[in-house]
């Protein structure tokens, strides 16, 4: 990863911030949301480490896979001494994708036999969190 | 009989049918009738969680706006609405946070719901049927217990949206005690364990459904390890995930004993001795009703 610091990097954290309504310079690395969340041995970076991309505006931070993983599950907002709720950061870097017309996953690879299993709740969930 | 707004959500009326049935029974065991608007349609299950996101508070108001008008036509006493999915009580209650805090929010909803018969004053109150228990006072629930459930070992699971974020969730977000004071009072044993408000995986398990049994395993296993012998939960997603998920559970860790996992309320209905069809166990996987036999609480 190449660190930069140009008025592109400047541009990207603000529309991070302005699209979570979240603060995120107040973050010091504590890594209290990465010990806490359910999710980590499946994500390439922790969420505290997302949250530092975001701050010197990298870009590849949407490119990560932690943020598809993410459950929302809100046990980083619960744990964070600063006040970030990491779970709409997570958001925001999501919806920067999705807003490309990307579809995360397709309803269409569901056998009928899921498709009659899952509860709605499952289904819908899932659409709106994976899919533009 | 207190006249209570219900707001059901979609899963309660297919998968999660035993937790509405044994909700309705036991809700009219403590005097109260849980009243549904003639026509509500999905909250949306999740959150708009971007700032930006005007539309999907949409859905959860328009509930919101039927509660109003049950209220106003004096089908119900107040201006509550009961929930009993974890992700529904989430998103009505957050929009109607939105709606009330945030003007300019407030503004844009109203001016696109022009359409509807009412506007929304705000005045609605979102609750969790666990939250209009404990109003009501455990002494009152603990009156209704005909066969108290002595010896049953119960891990109450409270999943995330119940508790989370600060500020909306039911209880202290950090040491929940409301499903133990209900466990408490049926009677039954109270079996506290590490992962209660640990995340079930969720939405995920559509896609990812070995991750979600990895993690129902942690959950069920660690409740086991703690003496339970079964598990309480007030999601139907979580009853999903960590209950019919068990199967694909099994397929990745073949020495997991199986542990039932009931809604609340089904506890309830056979602590107030309600009878089968409120207590609705067969549409629970794996079956509680063996272990309820061998406990003797059933027949």
């Amino acid at each position: 990863m190449i660190l930069r610091s140009g008025p592109e990097n400047k541009h990207y954290r603000d529309r991070v911030k302005e699209l979570s309504g979240e603060n995120v310079d107040l973050c010091f690395q504590c890594g209290a949301c990465s010990s806490g969340c359910p999710m980590t041995q499946e994500m390439d970076y922790l969420p505290s480490k997302v949250i530092r991309m975001v701050q010197l505006g990298l870009e590849e931070a949407q490119e990560s896979k932690t943020i598809w993983v993410c459950t929302t599950c809100f046990n980083c907002e619960v744990r964070c001494p600063r006040g970030i709720d990491i779970a709409n950061v997570m958001e925001a870097l999501r919806q920067l994708v999705l807003r490309k017309k990307y579809n995360r996953v397709s309803i269409d690879e569901l056998s009928p036999e899921e498709l009659r299993d899952l509860p709605q709740v499952a289904l819908v969930s899932n659409q709106r969190k994976m899919t533009a | 009989m207190t006249r209570l707004a219900y707001y059901p959500g979609c899963t309660l009326k297919t998968n999660a049918r035993n937790f509405e049935e044994s909700t309705m029974a036991t809700a009219e065991a403590l005097g109260v009738e849980l009243v549904e608007p003639g026509r509500w349609n999905c909250c949306g299950t999740v959150h708009a969680l971007a700032k930006d996101d005007v539309m999907h508070h949409l859905a959860p108001i328009r509930n919101l706006i039927r509660v109003e008008e049950l209220n106003a036509e004096g089908s119900v006493d107040s201006k509550k609405v009961v929930t009993l999915c974890a992700m529904c009580y989430n998103t009505l209650k957050r929009s109607n946070q939105v709606f009330n805090q945030d003007s300019d929010k407030r503004k844009k909803i109203r001016d696109i719901m022009t359409k509807e018969d009412t506007q929304y004053s705000g005045g609605v109150e979102v609750i969790h049927y666990l939250e209009a228990l404990k109003e009501q006072g455990w002494d009152k629930v603990a009156a209704q217990v005909k066969k108290p459930l002595k010896g049953l070992k119960v891990a109450p699971y409270y999943g995330c949206l119940l508790l989370r974020p600060r500020g909306i969730g039911i209880d202290d977000a950090d040491s929940p005690t409301i499903m133990e004071d209900l466990l408490k009072a049926l009677g039954a044993e109270v079996v506290s364990f590490a992962y209660s408000q640990k995340c079930c995986g969720s939405y995920h398990t559509v896609h990812m459904r070995e991750v979600v049994a990895d993690l129902s395993h942690k959950i069920l296993k660690q409740a086991e390890v703690a003496g339970a012998d079964m598990l309480v939960t007030a999601c139907p997603l979580c009853e999903y995930n960590l209950g019919q998920r068990q199967t694909q559970v099994k397929q990745q860790y073949p020495s997991f004993n199986s542990i039932p996992v009931v809604y609340f309320t089904q506890l309830m209905a056979l602590a107030f001795g309600l009878g089968e069809e409120a207590t609705a166990f067969e549409a629970n996987r794996p079956e509680p009703t063996p272990l309820l036999k061998e406990k003797g609480l059933l027949e």
